[in-house]
């Protein structure tokens, strides 16, 4: 597809779930009450806004990192989950749910994000020393494992029933009740890392033909992995910090727009984001119009919603390889 | 400009891979490098092209220490094509072509009308324009070839660098890749080819370059190092060397030297 067409139908199709994303959950809010002095908007003012802002940049954020993880690894079932930065985080909320008994959204984002930004220098630090893919898959794995090895760790050493209820009800993910207190502490580092992610672009490209033409290209391979590392660490790490664990999103993103960027990865970046946005606006306003008292969990939504998708993928694959 | 290796020694891992090679390689001319099975041609390859860092000794581009000189300019003077022609995204020719265009880009700038012109003449000049639209899954092996090697000369290197270009290619297109060579070679490229084949190296070549574990047995024109006695110590082959109709001498293999 022609590529400022698609730009501006995606960015479209982000406007209206956002838009939709204020007016939809358990209080249908028209946009005829909008800046009115009708309490409905108050909804909107107070819980929505927030929610939806923290939507749109989680959602660009993960669906941006996805493709550029599948980009760098050529890979395309590579997703946010294998440099091991979601794991770390969320260990480090649970630490400070379980150690510090903390439910303040800062000490925990401050939890969090120190864990991730731990996990992110120990990463850069064992990729550095060999500039090889594999090494940075391994560094990235072993890191995930030792978050959740870690985690349930914790969650069995929880003082009260409380404070495991805590836990499992924030690992599994969700927007709900996030106020503007949490979208200030997350978006810059959103914003700051999806800005070091689309400096990868041409990095990526180069990929395409392997390790030694890239860097015969005059790619420099080491920053380009320093770039991934710390891009995915802020915006990833800032986004479990926040929500909890929300899967799947970089993963399928990047696979649902390929047919129409085309397979240069630098052409997915941004569509990627814009996709991902997307993505979550629209799974967070549909957990909100389920039937029930409460809200299915965005994490278990998207988990539900990605696992079909990934069999097809396989099976998908088995007929061509590199889509 | 010349490239130059001296006293050069390269290690992979632990293992010295070459050791006390020196050479020089002139423009204009087309030189291969051959050598039994891991005597280290890709390893001087990559070296020369300033992928891996030297022990021991320089590699030199008109005096110039490779080492010290920024990426990007590095590759607008050397191009080079890998061994391994894994695609790893199904990417539209003219895409992939222009890959050769990025060490020309400044950063975040579109193609400009340079690009353009020099991406057209890369696809005229390997005869692939009328697949630039084509996706790289769709390519046979030698098409393929050939849309690779314009991705390097769509950079317009002074210097071009090939890794066993001719590994999986059928004759015909053997020898349509090794005139092509010849004739970027006569336009003023400094072209520095692996090869395994020493039949083609002596139709091909110019000059030649004899390894083995590690070490140079023979530098210098093919006439002179594609005989009896370097291919002898070499390979460990005895040839016969039979004059082709322009009065090439080729070595063509008829046994194992008896210890």
């Amino acid at each position: 597809m022609n590529r400022p067409l698609l730009l501006i139908l995606l960015s479209l199709l982000v406007a209206l779930l956002f838009a939709g994303s204020l007016m939809a959950g358990k209080v249908w809010v028209p946009p005829t009450v909008w800046f009115s002095s009708d309490p409905r908007w108050w909804i909107i003012a107070e819980l929505r806004l927030p929610r939806a802002l923290l939507g749109l940049a989680i959602g660009g954020g993960l669906g941006l990192t996805g493709a550029v993880l599948q980009g760098y690894l050529r890979n395309p079932l590579a997703d946010p989950a294998v440099v091991g930065v979601s794991s770390s985080a969320a260990l480090g909320a649970v630490a400070a749910i379980v150690v510090f008994a903390a439910s303040a959204p800062l000490t925990i984002f401050a939890a969090a994000m120190l864990a991730a930004c731990g996990s992110m220098l120990l990463l850069a630090g064992l990729a550095w020393r060999a500039d090889s893919q594999a090494a940075f898959i391994l560094a990235g794995t072993v890191l995930a494992s030792l978050g959740g090895a870690l985690t349930a760790f914790l969650i069995s050493i929880a003082p009260n029933p409380f404070a495991t209820a805590e836990i499992i009800d924030w690992i599994m993910g969700a927007l709900t009740d996030r106020s503007f207190a949490e979208a200030r502490l997350a978006l810059p580092f959103i914003a700051a890392g999806s800005a070091l992610l689309l400096l990868t672009g041409r990095a990526l490209d180069a990929l395409t033909l392997g390790e030694d033409a890239a860097r015969s290209l005059g790619v420099r391979l080491r920053r380009t992995q320093l770039l991934i590392v710390l891009g995915a660490g802020l915006a990833v790490g800032a986004s479990v910090a926040v929500t909890g664990v929300v899967g799947f999103v970089g993963l399928i993103v990047p696979h649902l727009l390929r047919p129409l960027t085309g397979a240069r990865p630098s052409a997915l970046l941004i569509p990627g984001a814009l996709g991902g946005a997307a993505l979550v606006l629209a799974a967070d306003s549909l957990v909100r119009l389920a039937p029930g008292a409460s809200e299915i969990r965005l994490g278990v939504a998207m988990a539900v919603l990605g696992t079909p998708f990934f069999f097809l993928l396989l099976l998908k694959m088995r007929r061509s390889p590199w889509n | 400009m010349e490239l130059s290796v001296s006293d050069l020694a390269v290690s992979l891992g632990n293992r010295q891979v070459l050791r006390g090679v020196a050479a020089a390689f002139r423009p204009g001319r087309v030189t291969a490098i051959l050598g039994p099975n891991g005597s280290g041609k890709s390893t001087l390859v990559r070296t020369l092209a300033g992928l891996l860092d030297a022990d021991a000794g320089h590699v030199r581009i008109d005096g110039r220490h490779i080492a010290r000189i920024e990426p990007r300019e590095r590759a607008r003077l050397i191009g080079y094509l890998p061994q391994d022609a894994t695609v790893h995204w199904n990417v539209r020719v003219r895409d992939l072509v222009a890959l050769g265009r990025l060490p020309h880009r400044s950063p975040f700038a579109g193609e400009s009308e340079a690009d353009a012109m020099a991406i057209g003449a890369a696809l005229a000049a390997t005869d692939t324009f009328p697949l630039a639209a084509r996706a790289t899954d769709a390519l046979s092996g030698g098409e393929r070839a050939r849309v690779l090697l314009a991705r390097v000369l769509a950079g317009e290197p002074r210097w071009l660098l090939a890794d066993e270009p001719l590994a999986s290619l059928d004759p015909v297109h053997q020898l349509a890749l090794l005139d092509q060579l010849r004739a970027l070679a006569a336009s003023g490229m400094g072209v520095v080819i692996v090869l395994h084949d020493l039949i083609q190296a002596a139709r091909a070549a110019d000059d030649v370059l004899l390894l083995k574990a590690g070490e140079v047995v023979a530098f210098g024109p093919a006439a002179e190092a594609l005989t009896h006695q370097p291919l002898r110590e070499a390979f460990g082959v005895e040839v016969m060397i039979v004059p082709d109709e322009q009065g090439r001498l080729l070595p063509v293999p008829i046994g194992r030297t008896k210890a």
